[in-house]
C-alpha cells in the first residue's frame, strides 16, 4: 500500500473545505448581487437598474481611457483622484494631530485636566455642521474639505490614543524607571508600544469617518469629487451614474479598510499573539 | 554595600506600611526579606529600587545616601509577564536597559548573548516572551538584569508564580549568577524555605505597620542543594526559628 489514494484524499478534502469557507464567506453577496440583478430586471425601473448597467457604465466613467493612462478615463482624474488625495490628506491630519495630543492628554495630568472640557464640547459638534464655518473661514477649496475631514474624524483617534496611553501596564513603567530609561525611550519604547493597539482601533474608526466626511464635504459647493459628482448625477438624472459612484464609494471604503488591516496585522503581530496566549491559559 | 537606617514608609497619613526597617547588606551577600503576607515588603523593595519614596528614613549605597532610582540597580518582578515588553522579543527585551548605558554595540551584543547563555536561554533571543513558559519568561527577566551588570539585584518575589520544579532550577539560578557575575541580592519572598535556601542572611519583617524582627544568618555551607541543605539540621533550626518569629502574635513594641 501506498500513500497515494490518502494523499490524493487529502487533497480533494482540502479544496472541498477551500470550496466551502469561499462559499461561506462570498455566498451571501453573490446571492444578494443575483437577487439585485434579478429584481432590477423584473422591476425596470429606470431609478434602480440592474448591476450590469452599473458595472458596464462605471467601465465607461473609469476604465476607458487611452493606454498611456493605464486604460483610466476621464473620471477618475476629475473625481476619483482629488477625492481620495483629500481623503488621505484629512485623515492623516488627524493622525498627525490626533495621536502625539492623544499622547500629551494622557500622559500629562495637567494637560487632561486643561484639555478634557473643551474636548467633550468640540466632540459632540457633528462634523457637517461645521461646513458653513468652514467655508467662511477657509473658502470653498481643496483645504476646506481636508480640514472638515480631519476635523470630523480625529476624535476616534484622540479618544483612543488618550486611553491607550493612560492606562499603560505600572509595572512596565516600573520596569523602565528601575533600568533608568530616559523619558523619551519611556514614550518610545514602552508607553507608545503599549497604546499601539487602542492607537490603530481609533485610526481604523476614523478612516470610515474620513470616507463619509469625504462625502459630505463634496456635496457642498464644490465642482468636482466622487460626492459632487453622485449628487449632480441625480440632479441631471443619470441614475446609473448615481448607482455607479455609490458602489464606486463601497469598493473603496472596503479597500482602505482591507489595506488598513494588513498594514494593523503587521504592526500588532505581537498583540494578537500574546492574547491569543492569554486566552488559551 | 547597602545600609537601611529607620526607614518608614506610609502611602496615606495614618496608614503606615513599614513603621522603623533597619538592616545592611554586605557585598557578594544574598540577603532575603521575609515576612507575613501585607507587612510591605514590596513597599520595602520598591523604596530600595528608589521607584517610592520613603515617609522617613534613610538608604546609603556605598557610603552616598540616595535619592530617585540609583544607578547600578536592577529588578526582578513578580509579574514576569508585566514586567517583560510583549512586543519586543526576548533579545530586544534584554537589550533595551543597555542601550541607554555608555556602552559599544558589539559589547551590548556581547552581554546580551552572555546573560541569555547564562540562564540557559541560548537560541530563545528571536522569540517572543509570550512564546516561552512562565520559568522561561522568568529567565528571561533574569537574564536582563545580569546584561545590566548590576551592582545590586533586588528580586520581589520572583518564584512566587512558577511551579515547584521550575522554582527549585530558578533558586539555583540565582546563587549561580551571584557566583559568576559577584552581584549582591536582595530577595523578597513570603517563602521561609526559600529565604533560607537562598541567602547569606535572612532579614525577618513582623506583620504591618513592619519593623525587623530580627535578621537571621543562615550559616549553610555553599555550594547548596536542594534536597541534602534542606536536610541538614542547621536549615531545619533556621526555619523553625524564623517561622516562630513570624507567627508571634504581637511584635515587641518599639
Amino acid at each position: 500500500m501506498s500513500a497515494g489514494p490518502s494523499k490524493t484524499g487529502g487533497i480533494a478534502h482540502r479544496m472541498l473545505s477551500a470550496l466551502q469557507s469561499a462559499l461561506i464567506r462570498y455566498g451571501l453577496g453573490i446571492a444578494l448581487i443575483l437577487l439585485w440583478q434579478y429584481a432590477a430586471t423584473r422591476a425596470g425601473s429606470i431609478f434602480f437598474p440592474p448591476p450590469s448597467e452599473i458595472l458596464h457604465r462605471a467601465g465607461e466613467l473609469w476604465l476607458s481611457g487611452p493606454p498611456n493612462r493605464l486604460f483610466l478615463g476621464d473620471g477618475v482624474f476629475q473625481d476619483v483622484i482629488p477625492s481620495v488625495i483629500r481623503l488621505l490628506f484629512g485623515w492623516a491630519l488627524a493622525v498627525a494631530i490626533g495621536v502625539p495630543l492623544g499622547i500629551l492628554i494622557g500622559r500629562s495630568r495637567i494637560a487632561s485636566d486643561l484639555a478634557n472640557p473643551s474636548l467633550q464640547f468640540l466632540r459632540a459638534i457633528p462634523g457637517p455642521a461645521l461646513i458653513p464655518v468652514f467655508i467662511i473661514l477657509l473658502g470653498t477649496e481643496t483645504t476646506m474639505r481636508v480640514s472638515l475631514i480631519a476635523f470630523g474624524s480625529i476624535w476616534p483617534i484622540l479618544l483612543n490614543t488618550i486611553e491607550g496611553t493612560r492606562t499603560v501596564d505600572p509595572v512596565q513603567l516600573d520596569t523602565a524607571r528601575a533600568y533608568r530609561l530616559p523619558a523619551h525611550a519611556r514614550l518610545w519604547r514602552i508607553v507608545l508600544p503599549a497604546a499601539m493597539p487602542k492607537i490603530f482601533a481609533g485610526v481604523r474608526v476614523s478612516l470610515a469617518l474620513a470616507v463619509i466626511l469625504m462625502v459630505v464635504s463634496e456635496l457642498v459647493a464644490s465642482t468636482n469629487g466622487i460626492g459632487y459628482r453622485i449628487q449632480n448625477a441625480q440632479i441631471v438624472f443619470l441614475l446609473t451614474d448615481m448607482w455607479c459612484g455609490i458602489v464606486l464609494l463601497a469598493l473603496l471604503g472596503y479597500t482602505l479598510n482591507w489595506i488598513f488591516l494588513k498594514v494593523e496585522d503587521r504592526a500588532l503581530g505581537w498583540y494578537r499573539g500574546a492574547r491569543g496566549r492569554a486566552a488559551q491559559s | 554595600m547597602l545600609k537601611v537606617d529607620g526607614l518608614h514608609h506610609a502611602y496615606l497619613p495614618g496608614q503606615v506600611v513599614t513603621e522603623n526597617v533597619t538592616f545592611d547588606v554586605q557585598a557578594g551577600e544574598i540577603v532575603s526579606i521575609v515576612g507575613p503576607s501585607g507587612c510591605g515588603k514590596t513597599t520595602l523593595l520598591k523604596v530600595l529600587a528608589g521607584l517610592l519614596t520613603p515617609t522617613a528614613g534613610t538608604i546609603h549605597f556605598q557610603g552616598e545616601a540616595i535619592r530617585g532610582v540609583p544607578a547600578g540597580f536592577a529588578m526582578v518582578f513578580q509579574e514576569y509577564g508585566r514586567s517583560l515588553l510583549p512586543w519586543a522579543t526576548v533579545e530586544d527585551n534584554v537589550e533595551l536597559p543597555l542601550k541607554y548605558q555608555p556602552i559599544t554595540a558589539d559589547e551590548r551584543r556581547g552581554r546580551v548573548e552572555q546573560s541569555l547563555g547564562a540562564v540557559g536561554l541560548n537560541g530563545f533571543g528571536g522569540h517572543y516572551p509570550w512564546q516561552l513558559s512562565g520559568g522561561m519568561q522568568q529567565r528571561v527577566a533574569i537574564a536582563r538584569a545580569i546584561a545590566y551588570q548590576p551592582k545590586l539585584l533586588l528580586m520581589d518575589e520572583p518564584f512566587a508564580s512558577v511551579d515547584a520544579q521550575t522554582r527549585a532550577d530558578l533558586e539555583d539560578l540565582v546563587a549561580a549568577v551571584r557566583d559568576r557575575f559577584q552581584i549582591t541580592i536582595v530577595v523578597v519572598t513570603h517563602d521561609i524555605d526559600e529565604a533560607v535556601y537562598l541567602s547569606d542572611r535572612v532579614v525577618v519583617l513582623s506583620k504591618s505597620p513592619s519593623i525587623v524582627l530580627d535578621v537571621v544568618a543562615t550559616g549553610l555551607p555553599r555550594p547548596r542543594d536542594q534536597i541534602t541543605t534542606k536536610a541538614l539540621p542547621q536549615f531545619v533550626a533556621n526555619r523553625s526559628a524564623i517561622a516562630r518569629l513570624i507567627r508571634r502574635p504581637e511584635a515587641p513594641a518599639h
